[in-house]
């Protein structure tokens, strides 16, 4: 039980691969479509031209010179290499071996830089700005992943990760505004997480009610009550109760001086390096302290853990709330991070696509943060390139985010297997 | 009806249906019809209709401590309570007093009217604003039932109005046909956009959440990039949004031109009544709730369970396309936009769990709520109080009654005798 991680199917497989043949073609087909796909687009619709990425923002101390690539030739490149890739896995497959992750790693950083090059033809595309973005919206979904990947595995389902984002960042506003402090507001932000998981935990731990049927009820619930307070006392007196102080940026010396991620890592608001430091701790806590291993096993097998002796619902109750804090914490970042006033229902389900991350990361905070920063990229990436103008209709440019991740879920996740005990209530007999 | 039953796979019903024979020893052997009133009569006697009662009166009051509480006079006497204390009351039962009857007046029956046909006219609009909200809340809770999770009822309901306005509005079709042929267009595009998440799930075992949300989103983008373009845009006009139903497409008025309430209501109706045949009264229903109590079980029973997926979401999507057509056909007939779905693709699934997944109750469901939208707004209008105060009533009423513990320990009411509560628990224990 030290990595949970390595139990997903990834392991069993390789043991039931080496018997009779049982070989899973969905990752060659998924490379394939999608080598298919550059094909069409690189090569049918090739642009001429030269694309110019810039690699350093006009602050860095170390300034990069601008990467000038020639469209056409850079993509039939590209191309030719990600059908060379898709081949291989094809053959790998056939000889019985797993394609392993660093090729699939490797076929979507081509084909991401070859969409790159192809979209910004006769532009410049600015890379730290676009990651710097990207970060700035993934930061409120990595928080909500980490206290969706909390709460599952410790065996609540948590789908009202929204309604602790959009409580968050409702609270956070108004009591950063009234103090003038936005520590103080950040602390409301998780005091009114933790108010809305004990909701979600009271009522599906004492009450026994359906996990799923709460996480929607509170979503809308406190949609509707920030939404209400919202009208009748915030907007009325905006200046008062709804312009809160923002966090300013700190510089950390040193690294953030590193060439092209520099900038966009370490010169960022408190917000986003206590995300750093959520990340590294639900990981470590997760997998290499007892917090974790009773957390694991009361999801896993709660009447085990009950039979050794951990208490079943207190463990869900306070883990379910720490998720609370976590999540409110991400609401803060709307509000206190990146918009500054509060907005009707401004988290725009958020909430919603953190699940989605923790569901496509397979309940692994690490990898939740990345589909979290995938999201977050890939929502990015089409602001940015309606500001270069590119030829694709900006709306599949929003689409494709969705669109590459229902690819994803259905060719390489496969079948993603939750915490054997989330979703069940646990009652003692 | 016990507190553990409203499950994901949707309660109670299936749950008695089936456990009956196996209770069969104690319990003389009844026809169904006799059974199915004689359950009525103890779910009445145990107290489960005074439970969802009482949780409406609960929710109704903390809605209005949050209007008194945020009320500009309640708040100014509460600033010389002590002097005059009655002020303080007289403001407080003058706020909730003028909000609550101005919900009923806007829901129900406006008392200000003098003519009884005027008077009646909000109870009309109620069903009409519950139309689409059954046909959305059948679609989420027939997925509840086969154990899936259908939150992508706005996309669903968006490519489905999106396919029967384009036929509503560029065909030519005498009257009737037209509206046939729109309604089966939307229906269909519903279903396959739903039937998409089934067939992903069934055959590389997605995540339906995942896909159903991802695919409002598609859904969300692909109209508004059609409605951009000649295919679904007015020419000639820079706003997105589509040219007029023509009037042969038109859910015609049942009750003449006064009133709102159209034709959408009917099909809602004999949808309600399809749902519940095909899911009490059909192998495949049977099939459905098997899978939903437990697909393992149902696998080992020979169901296919793969197959049952597809066609529960073929269902679901189709009833939440229903939906949406009715939003074309029925709402806004004028043309639509992206946002046509009017979030009732969400709504439908706070519908579906305050009916507890039954067809019935969804159709009850959907009743009350079009009430409270009626009459939010003209509470909205008339009190000033935000329309969002409905929103926060709606969640909590689906809150209590998903709890009656908690209902019983306000009212102090005793609990019932515990009939099927503790075997059905120990069962899940095990």
């Amino acid at each position: 039980m030290t990595d949970t991680a390595q139990r997903t199917p990834a392991a069993p497989h390789k043991d039931i691969n080496t018997g009779p043949v049982q070989r899973s073609w969905k990752a060659p087909i998924a490379l394939g479509v999608f080598a298919l796909l550059a094909v069409i687009l690189f090569m049918g619709f090739g642009r001429a031209g030269e694309s110019t990425l810039t690699l350093s923002a006009r602050a860095d101390s170390i300034q990069l010179v601008p990467l000038v690539l020639p469209t056409l030739a850079t993509c039939y490149i590209i191309a030719a290499v990600l059908v060379a890739i898709a081949v291989a896995a094809t053959l790998m497959v056939r000889r019985g071996t797993r394609v392993p992750l660093w090729l699939t790693t490797v076929f979507s950083i081509l084909l991401l830089l070859g969409f790159l090059v192809w979209a910004s033809a006769g532009a410049n595309l600015p890379i730290p700005g676009l990651l710097a973005g990207s970060l700035g919206l993934a930061v409120p979904l990595i928080f909500g992943a980490l206290g969706g990947v909390i709460s599952e595995r410790v065996g609540v389902v948590n789908i009202a990760i929204e309604g602790q984002l959009l409580a968050g960042a409702f609270s956070s506003a108004l009591v950063a505004s009234v103090t003038g402090s936005p520590i103080i507001g950040l602390v409301a932000a998780m005091v009114s997480g933790v108010l809305v998981s004990f909701v979600l935990a009271a009522f599906a731990i004492k009450y026994v009610v359906d996990q799923v049927i709460v996480g929607v009820v509170l979503n809308v619930l406190v949609s509707g009550l920030t939404g209400f307070l919202f009208s009748q006392l915030l907007s009325p007196n905006s200046d008062a109760l709804n312009s809160p102080p923002r966090f300013n940026e700190i510089a950390i010396p040193l690294l953030s001086e590193i060439p092209i991620i520099g900038h966009v890592f370490f010169r960022q608001t408190l917000i986003v390096y206590l995300m750093y430091l959520a990340v590294a701790c639900v990981y470590v806590g997760l997998f290499h302290t007892k917090w974790g291993l009773r957390l694991r096993a009361v999801g896993e097998h709660p009447q085990a853990a009950d039979t050794v002796g951990i208490n079943v619902g207190s463990t869900r109750f306070w883990n379910v709330s720490l998720a609370g804090a976590i999540a409110g914490l991400g609401g803060a970042f709307f509000t206190l991070g990146s918009v500054g006033a509060f907005g009707k229902d401004m988290t725009a389900g958020a909430g919603f696509i953190a699940l989605a991350a923790v569901i496509f990361g397979r309940w692994d905070p690490i990898r939740a943060t990345l589909a979290a920063l995938l999201f977050g990229f890939a929502s990015n990436l089409q602001g940015v390139l309606n500001i270069i103008g590119s030829p694709v209709p900006s709306e599949f440019m929003l689409m494709l985010p969705y669109l590459v991740t229902i690819f994803a879920v259905a060719g390489l996740v496969g079948k993603s297997r939750p915490p054997a005990a989330s979703g069940k209530p646990y009652i003692k007999s | 009806m016990t507190d553990s039953q409203i499950s994901r796979s949707g309660p109670s019903v299936v749950e008695n249906h089936l456990a009956e024979p196996g209770q069969g020893p104690t319990l003389p052997v009844e026809p169904e019809e006799s059974g199915r009133w004689s359950a009525a009569l103890r779910e009445i006697v145990a107290g489960n209709i005074v439970l969802s009662v009482l949780s409406v009166v609960l929710a109704l009051v903390a809605g209005a401590v949050l209007i008194a509480a945020t009320n500009d006079d309640v708040q100014e006497s509460a600033g010389y309570f002590f002097a005059r204390p009655g002020d303080m009351v007289m403001a407080i039962l003058s706020s909730v007093g003028g909000a609550y009857s101005a919900l009923f007046q806007g829901a129900v029956y406006n008392f200000r009217r003098p003519d009884f046909f005027d008077a009646i006219r909000p109870l009309t609009d109620t069903l009409t604003y519950a139309t689409p909200l059954i046909a959305g809340g059948l679609g989420v809770a027939l997925a509840f039932r086969v154990g899936l999770f259908n939150i992508g009822g706005r996309g669903q309901m968006l490519v489905a109005a999106a396919a029967a306005g384009w036929i509503a509005f560029s065909w030519d079709l005498p009257f009737g046909v037209h509206m046939l042929v729109a309604l089966i267009a939307g229906v269909t595009a519903g279903a396959i956009w739903g039937g998409v998440v089934g067939l992903l799930k069934a055959r590389t075992g997605a995540h339906e959440v995942i896909v159903t949300i991802m695919l409002n989103y598609v859904a969300f983008y692909l109209i508004s990039y059609l409605l951009r373009t000649p295919v679904l845009g007015t020419p000639g006009s820079n706003n997105p949004k589509s040219p007029a139903s023509k009037e042969t497409a038109v859910f015609f008025e049942l009750l003449g031109s006064k009133y709102n309430l159209h034709f959408g209501f009917i099909i809602v109706i004999a949808a309600t009544v399809f749902v519940w045949w095909l899911l009490n009264r059909s192998s495949m229903g049977f099939r459905f709730r098997a899978v939903g109590e437990n697909p393992a079980a149902a696998r080992v029973a020979g169901i296919n369970v793969n197959r049952v997926y597809v066609a529960a979401m073929l269902f679901s999507g189709g009833l939440l396309g229903l939906a949406g057509v009715n939003q074309v056909l029925g709402t806004t007939t004028s043309g639509f936009g992206a946002g046509v779905d009017a979030g009732i693709g969400f709504d439908a699934i706070t519908v579906a769990l305050l009916g507890r997944s039954r067809p019935w109750g969804v159709f009850v469901a959907g009743i009350l709520f079009g009430a409270f939208k009626a009459g939010g707004f003209s509470m909205q209008a008339a009190e000033g109080v935000p329309i969002d105060i409905v929103v926060v009533v709606q969640s909590l009423i689906v809150l209590f009654i998903a709890a009656p513990p908690l209902v019983r320990a306000i009212f102090r009411i005793p609990a019932p005798l515990e009939r099927t509560a503790r075997p059905r628990k120990k069962a899940v224990a095990q």
